[in-house]
């Protein structure tokens, strides 16, 4: 059922499309976390943000990929951005609900103190706060890049280039191996993904990122 | 110890810190704290007491403005509270909590660092500063680089006070801060503490729902009571002999035994006629004997008639002339098989032995002096 | 022709409305297939993520299958089943149930054992046995992150049934594909916001079950003990 033949073949295909691929999944994961940084900063530092910014960021979550992809073409073509955009939009609002909510995880008495010591409402969020809540919003880090990782495939169907193309291709000709070779290596590339993440994060937060339930 | 270079006050002499006639009015119409004239001397401990919801914590908290009053002045020193910048004035006070609060994501050393890091100072000079404190707060310098997650409550309390004396602040809050320790290590603490303040000597403002904590560490403590205000503010030794309402009376307990606590046993004597060492062979005797060892620190009770020196009988409880109170001294006689206390110096070696009449006359001296 | 104007067209062509490849049948069939993929994912993933849960073993079993299925790209399955047992019903749904578990077993194991120890020993101090305790306290505690469990798998599945289209599932992403073969963008366009404002609405009304079927004194907990992976979504 494995060509193996195939595969020594369009090696350099599948490579050009292994690290579209990953372009097209990390980059939304980079700048969804720059924007949803600021924007959760900002609800935890003014509450009434956050209801809006969390309904909004809900219903547009809710909307499958592939729509959104089709619903940009008419203005960003069969580009890399038709792509990216929608799954940044995806990420940071993913990545709000971690930021907000590990920024307010932090303990209370963890914050008193910082009040007490004279920090301002503003370098406290940003020197205590949001360096606690390191390991919550690393978590969501990993989830966005899988999720990403996996969401990008549907982007073939339109056709921006990613490893769904060998589905794409697998499905015309009728021919299983393209598809175990684009699945097998978007697996992978998850793997390893959150392998390097939960390094990063072991790296970031030497000071124990143990949560005690109570 | 070193001083940062900017301080939001100066340190050189502790502030005092004076209520006058501060309320605090919550929004929906219940009072936290009513009419509160009240004056925390400089350099001495006082406690605030009192039962829970009767707003010695929100007075504490207004100090540094965490709670703001709704009406009167706050003075630290003599400058009113009021006209500081919040953050500046929080930078000058020194707080430690319940549950320390220390930073996770920090090491002791750069917790401890942290005030004098806001206001300025060089953070290598701030971090040598700190190890100093850690030494002086009785933890050892191999803590400094763990993180709070690697340490008992009672050591991160003990860096909890550190990082509140990091800016050498004029005033030291306390918001009972060891209640949430065991009692052996508790007991350790309140020691610590008050050999800083020998050495030191801040304005320490301490809250507690502890009696005994209030009456071991207060130089004055302020009862309060329902409805905000404050029942009685005295010494220790007046409020116990002399409760100024039932409410105080009832919420200070059994006083009497309480009042054992403070008594001092400086001038109580004791008799070496009974004591032997451990390697002299008795002859008998009618009476209880204490062995002692080399060192003169006492080893076993020798029963009347015994003329052996068995192990029966360890002396379990002994008192340092001087330094512990009369009841310490109570609880070694009542543990002593022979009814006597054992009096001892600071290095453990035995003076000699306190029978009741002792007891008697001490106390009566010391209810004297008291009541004058 | 603008782009508004044409899907706008599309939407009002009475064509659109009537007959078999009509928006109507396409929705309905798509909330068909969405709703036996959840009841089957539900079937499979609530008994063993409860049971689990109960009994605290399996934790590394649970988010390792969780995390396997995560990471598997969608298209991919559909295609994989599609080659593998032939064009029709069954692929797709299968791919769809498959999508549907993680959300359901790792929120429901995660509810189910984390709920507070106090609790459940109270429980058994009481006299509860295990299936009691299970069926009295654990799952109404747990109820709410389980909730959010199935609307995660609700809004996975919806998703995902609009890309079964490619594979020859019927149902609202016939719109897309078909619009695509025919180069027909008002097509496409229509289908997905059709299909965007099902799944918006599909969240709205979970989050409204969600909140109708939990007791207030469990309603509002915090629930920062658990993994990001029960809290989080994922799209294909």
């Amino acid at each position: 059922m494995l060509d193996t033949a195939w595969i020594w073949r369009n090696l350099p295909k599948i490579w050009d499309l292994l690290v579209q691929h990953a372009v097209l999944s990390y980059v939304p994961v980079v700048v969804g976390l720059l924007i949803a940084l600021p924007v959760g900063i900002a609800c935890v530092r003014w509450r009434w943000c956050y209801p809006i910014a969390l309904a909004a960021s809900s219903a547009f979550f809710a909307i499958p990929s592939l729509a959104l992809f089709v619903l940009l073409l008419p203005y960003t073509g069969l580009t890399a951005a038709t792509a990216i955009i929608p799954l940044t939009l995806y990420t940071a609002s993913l990545l709000l609900r971690n930021i907000v909510d590990g920024i307010r995880s932090t303990d209370d008495s963890v914050r008193q103190a910082a009040a007490a010591m004279g920090y301002r409402p503003m370098r406290r969020l940003v020197s205590i706060e949001l360096p606690i809540a390191t390991p919550l919003i690393l978590g969501g880090l990993r989830v966005a890049a899988v999720a990403n990782i996996s969401m990008v495939s549907v982007a073939s169907v339109i056709g921006v280039a990613s490893l769904g193309d060998l589905f794409i291709d697998g499905t015309q000709r009728f021919f299983a191996t393209p598809i175990i070779v684009g699945i097998v290596l978007t697996a992978v590339l998850a793997l390893i993904t959150d392998l390097v993440l939960v390094s990063v994060q072991r790296v970031l937060t030497p000071w124990g990122q143990t949560r005690r339930s109570k | 110890m070193t001083k940062p270079a900017v301080r939001a006050h100066s340190a050189e002499t502790p502030a005092s810190v004076t209520f006058q006639s501060v309320t605090k009015r919550y929004p929906d119409g219940t009072i936290g704290v009513d009419g509160i004239d009240l004056v925390c001397e400089a350099g001495k401990i006082t406690v605030f007491v009192g039962p829970s919801g009767c707003g010695k914590t929100t007075t504490l908290r207004m100090i540094n403005r965490m709670i703001s009053p709704s009406s009167g002045t706050i003075l630290i020193g003599d400058r009113d509270s009021a006209t500081f910048d919040e953050a500046q004035l929080r930078r000058g006070i020194g707080y430690v909590i319940q549950n320390a609060g220390l930073f996770p994501h920090r090491t002791v050393i750069d917790n401890i660092a942290t005030v004098p890091v806001l206001l300025g100072v060089n953070r290598r000079e701030a971090r040598a500063a700190a190890m100093e404190l850690l030494e002086r707060v009785g933890l050892d310098a191999s803590l400094a680089k763990k993180y709070p997650y690697q340490l008992s409550g009672g050591q991160q309390q003990r860096v909890g006070v550190a990082r509140a004396l990091a800016a050498d602040p004029p005033v030291l809050l306390m918001d009972e801060p060891f209640s949430a320790i065991d009692p052996v290590v508790r007991a350790e603490l309140q020691d610590e503490l008050l050999r800083l303040q020998r050495e030191i000597g801040k304005t320490v403002i301490f809250v507690t729902h502890d009696m005994d904590e209030a009456i071991r560490l207060a130089d004055r403590i302020v009862v309060f009571q329902r409805g905000g205000t404050i029942a009685q503010s005295d010494t220790p030794e007046r409020l116990l002999i002399e409760p100024a309402s039932p409410f105080v009376r009832d919420f200070t307990g059994d006083s009497g035994i309480k009042w054992l606590s403070l008594m001092s046993t400086e001038q109580i004597a004791s008799s070496s006629s009974r004591l032997v060492s451990e390697r002299d062979s008795l002859t008998p005797s009618d009476e209880w004997r204490l062995s002692v060892d080399d060192a003169g620190v006492a080893q076993y009770w020798i029963a009347p008639g015994q003329v052996e020196h068995t192990l029966a009988t360890p002396c379990r409880r002994t008192f340092v002339v001087g330094l512990d109170p009369m009841r310490a001294a109570l609880d070694s006689s009542l543990m002593s098989p022979a009814g006597l206390a054992v009096a001892t110096d600071e290095s453990q070696r035995v003076l000699g032995l306190v029978d009741f009449a002792q007891f008697d006359a001490a106390i009566h001296r010391y209810r004297s002096t008291a009541h004058a | 022709m603008n782009v508004f104007d044409s899907v706008w067209a599309w939407f009002t062509n009475p064509e659109n409305w009537s007959g078999y490849d009509s928006i109507p049948v396409r929705l309905v069939e798509h909330l068909g297939y969405s709703a036996l993929a959840i009841a089957c994912a539900l079937l499979i993933a609530f008994p063993l993520g409860a049971i689990l849960g109960h009994l605290h073993r399996g934790q590394a079993l649970v988010l390792t299958i969780a995390n396997l299925i995560r990471a598997l790209p969608t298209l991919g399955l559909l295609t994989l089943l599609v080659i593998l047992a032939g064009i029709g019903l069954m692929p797709p749904m299968v791919a769809l149930v498959v999508l549907a578990i993680p959300p359901i077993l790792v929120n429901t194991y995660e509810g189910v054992r984390f709920v507070n120890a106090g609790v459940v020993d109270a429980a058994k101090g009481v006299g509860l046995r295990g299936p009691a305790i299970l069926f009295r306290v654990e799952l109404p505690v747990a109820l709410p992150i389980i909730m959010l469990g199935i609307r995660l798998a609700a809004i996975q599945v919806v998703s995902s049934a609009t890309i079964a289209a490619y594979v020859g599932l019927g149902g609202l992403g016939r719109f897309i594909f078909d619009g695509l073969g025919r180069q027909d963008f008002a097509q496409m366009a229509g289908g997905s916001v059709i299909v965007a404002l099902l799944a918006i609405v599909t969240e709205i009304v979970f989050i409204l079950i969600a909140v109708l079927a939990t007791s207030p004194g469990v309603r509002g907990r915090e629930r920062f003990r658990f993994s990001p992976l029960s809290r989080k979504k994922v799209m294909p």
